[in-house]
Formats: structure tokens, sequence, C-alpha cells
């Protein structure tokens, strides 16, 4: 890859401190490191990544409004976060986990709880029990 | 308070902090140098270790190694410590921050604030350096790699991000310093070329009924990923392939999953040694480089089609067999070069 080669296609990174550092030959064949504003290549593989992950989202979203299952397993997805790992931030064991999988149970957890969860997928206890649009 | 630490950018996190460290201390070595004097180019592409339940693809070695590697071959005397509890990871941290001292830390990325959200993802295996605490706020200033400045992080979100859990390992507060360095650095030349024949062994030594590592490996992945659309459907497939790009572009490989980076390497390897040869290996693992793009552009093609570009498993799968053959060779005639 030449310097003029290395791509600048902003899409991620826009309004972060973070960039890539590229490694391109110059005009002399001389390696130099570059910084790149990303490759449309890597932007198409994580939007097809993060896409997934708002389908699978929004499957759960409409079993929600169904009432077939509490904003817990949705708030989860959104974080990816399978049932282990929430298990392993929050201390919960993954059968009471389950358990809140359940509306009728969720809905009557106690602020401590709902806490516990909030912090460990980062939202407020308000958005933990609002549906989004 | 703060260190006068030179906060310099680099392609990955691990060579990126132990260079920012080591010329902290007056040593001045590149990343490339760090990266190619520790043998870190490698391939692997391991069905048995799962990532978001699909199949782990690496290009370089494993996570950690890169550090021990290098302080032992430089000669810098390193301290590692892990922790049960948070508290006193927090408390040692900064005792060896206010003696003087960057301290670097194995975290996960997921709870980083800095982090775009579509970066955030359960992996525990990223580098940071601290190098200050902020008196006001009690946040800690941080040198990361890939961030283009210094950031800085609360006391709360380090504490999570150092004791990151399960994904691939959980953490345990895992951090490092540097605590004695050589007077000098010793002779480079013999170093590089030990750590040329280290690389090519670690990359060509795998017997053939070995598929998961090495040169081995790239032609292993390119037969699978004709079987991935009849196996698991298209979309599945999409899925996959665009996690073997990610590993290959995204988490700080200088491009082409670190063959740019060995490249680079390679030329200053040539300078230090004087083995002029060596900056034909680095034009040849350019074009290799080349290559990997160009399977990476058209994977992207096979996810996300655009008009008039229609690539099939079957053409990525040959670069792929290609790659294979060209890796294999280059790293069996470098070894003799060296």
């Amino acid at each position: 890859m030449k310097v003029d080669e290395v791509p600048q296609d902003l899409k991620y990174f826009e309004n972060t401190v973070l960039r890539d550092v590229a490694y391109a030959v110059d005009e002399n064949g001389k390696y130099t490191s570059v910084i790149s504003d990303g490759w449309s290549v890597k932007n198409d593989a994580l939007e097809l990544t993060m896409d997934g992950i708002y389908e699978e989202c929004e499957e759960i979203r409409q079993r929600v409004l169904a009432g077939e299952t509490s904003l817990l397993e949705y708030y989860a997805a959104k974080n990816i976060m399978d049932v282990d790992l929430l298990s392993d931030y929050t201390g919960i064991s993954k059968r009471t986990i389950r358990k809140h999988f359940d509306p009728k149970v969720f809905s009557q957890l106690d602020r401590e709880t709902l806490e516990k969860y909030a912090d460990a997928l980062r939202i407020t206890v308000e958005q933990l029990t609002t549906i989004p649009e | 308070m703060e260190l006068t630490f030179d906060h310099k950018p680099a392609a990955h996190c691990e060579n990126g902090v132990i260079s920012n460290m080591l010329r902290f201390y007056g040593f001045n070595i590149s990343e490339p140098m760090i990266f190619g004097l520790a043998s870190g180019l490698f391939f692997s592409h391991m069905p048995f270790v799962k990532m978001s339940g699909m199949a782990v693809t690496s290009f370089r070695t494993f996570p950690g190694v890169l550090f021990s590697r290098i302080s032992k071959l430089l000669g810098f005397k390193i301290h590692t410590k892990r922790y049960l509890r948070e508290e006193k990871a927090i408390a040692d941290m900064e005792k060896i921050l206010f003696s003087g001292k960057p301290v670097g830390c194995v975290v996960g990325m997921y709870y980083l604030p800095y982090m775009p959200m579509e970066y955030r993802f359960h992996f525990n295996g990223h580098n940071i350096c601290i190098i200050g605490k902020e008196e006001e706020t009690g946040n800690y200033i941080v040198s990361d790699p890939n961030a283009m400045q210094k950031v800085t992080i609360s006391k709360r979100d380090l504490i999570k991000v150092r004791f990151a859990k399960g994904g691939t390992y959980p953490l345990l507060g895992q951090m490092y310093w540097i605590e004695k360095t050589p007077k000098q650095l010793p002779d480079l030349a013999p170093l590089i070329r030990k750590a040329i024949k280290k690389n090519c062994w670690l990359m060509t030594s795998q017997p053939s009924w070995l598929p998961y590592f090495g040169a081995n490996g790239i032609p292993f992945l390119g037969k699978r990923i004709l079987k991935w659309e009849s196996e698991m459907g298209a979309r599945k497939a999409a899925l996959n392939l665009a996690q073997v790009i990610r590993m290959l572009e995204e988490i700080g490989t200088g491009g082409a999953g670190f063959r740019y980076m060995y490249g680079a390497f390679l030329q200053e390897a040539a300078e230090i040694t004087g083995i002029q040869e060596l900056n034909e290996f680095s034009k040849r693992i350019t074009e290799i480089g080349d290559m990997w793009r160009d399977f990476a552009y058209k994977s992207a093609r096979i996810f996300k089609k655009r008009q008039g570009e229609q690539y099939s498993y079957e053409e990525i799968s040959a670069i792929l067999m290609k790659i294979g053959e060209l890796e294999a060779r280059f790293f069996r005639e470098l070894k003799e070069a060296v």
C-alpha cells in the first residue's frame, strides 16, 4: 500500500479521539506511518455486524411489546451480553436472570436489582423500564 | 500530577504502549521494530475458539506475549501483577504512578468511556498506559495508543475495564511497569536475525496435519469459507466473513493484518543488520499485504454489494489459497536469508 492509497473513509471514528495508524510506502519505497480515518471496507464489515445486533434487538422489542419477554432481554442483546456475561457483571445467577426475562417478574423487581442491571448495561433505571421507540 | 510522557498514537495497542513506555525511559524503538523483535507476526484460524459464536481468526501472536518477549530481549526488568481486590489494584497502581513510573494496564474495551458505540466489544485484551491523575476530578490521565491525544478515565470506569468479565478471558486487574532499564540497549543486529528466524519458524514449522496455525492456516480458512454459505446460509456466512475482515483490518493491525508493519520492520532490519536482501523481502511482504487488502475488498463486496461488482466465495477463497502459498514460501526463504 502506498501513502496516497491509505484510505480516509471517516465514519465510526467521527467525533472521537480514535484513529487508525497505517503503515505504507512513500514515493521512495520507504515505509512510514500514516494516520487514517478508517476504511470503507471495514466500516462495511462493522455495519453488517451492528445490523445483525440491531435486527436481533428489534425482534426482541417486538416480543416485549407483545408481552412475551422483558426489557432486560432487550438491553442485554443491545449490549451484546449473553446471560453468562450479564451474570458475571451483576453477580445475579443465570437462573434468576432468566426468570427476570418474564415481564411479570421483571415489573415486580425492586430498585436495587434494577440498579444493578442498569449499571452493568450502562443505562439508567428509567431507560431500563421504558420501551424504546 | 502528570508524568512527562510523550504520547504517540500507534497502530496496535500492545506495541504502542511498549514503544511509548520505552521512550519515556529514553529508548527510541519504533512500533514495527518492537513488533518484529518480538516475532509478532502470525496467523491462526481456530474453529474451536469462538467469539460471538464465530471462529476466531488472528494475524498476530497471542496477547501479552509481545511484552514479555521484548523485555527479555532488551534486558528490561518488568513487573506484572494481577489482583483479586479492586481497591488494592487501584492503590498499588497509584503508588507506582506517584513514584514516577507509567503503569500499563490490560483492559476490556467494552466500558472504555471514549470508545464509540460500534467499537464497544467484549474484548478483554486492550492495553492502555496510566500516566497521571487529575487533582480536581480524581480522574486518571491515560495514554491509549489508539487515541490521537491523551484521554481521561474515572476511577469507577477504570475499575470496570481492569476487571472486565467473561468474554474470551476475564481480567484480574492485570498491570505492568518497568522496574529497571538497562544502561544501554544490546546490539540489535543479532537479536533481529534471531527474531526473524523465530518468526519464520512460527509461521512454517507446523506439520501438515495441524491446519490451524501459521501459513497452513490460510488455505485452511480458504477451504472452509467455501462451505460457509451451504452450511450456515447466506446471512450467517456474511457475518463470519465480516468477522475475518474485522480481525484483519480493525483492531490496530497497521493494515493487512500486520503484514505492512512487518514490511516496515524488515526495512529497518536491513539498515541495522546490513543485510540488503531484507529490503527485497520487505517488498514481497508488502505485495502479500496488498493481496490481503484485495481479499478484504472483494469480501466486503460479497456482503455489501455494489453495482457492477460481483464476487463469489470461490474467488475470495482462491485469493486465500494463493496467499497461503506465498506466505509459506516467503517465510521459508526469509529464514535462509538471515
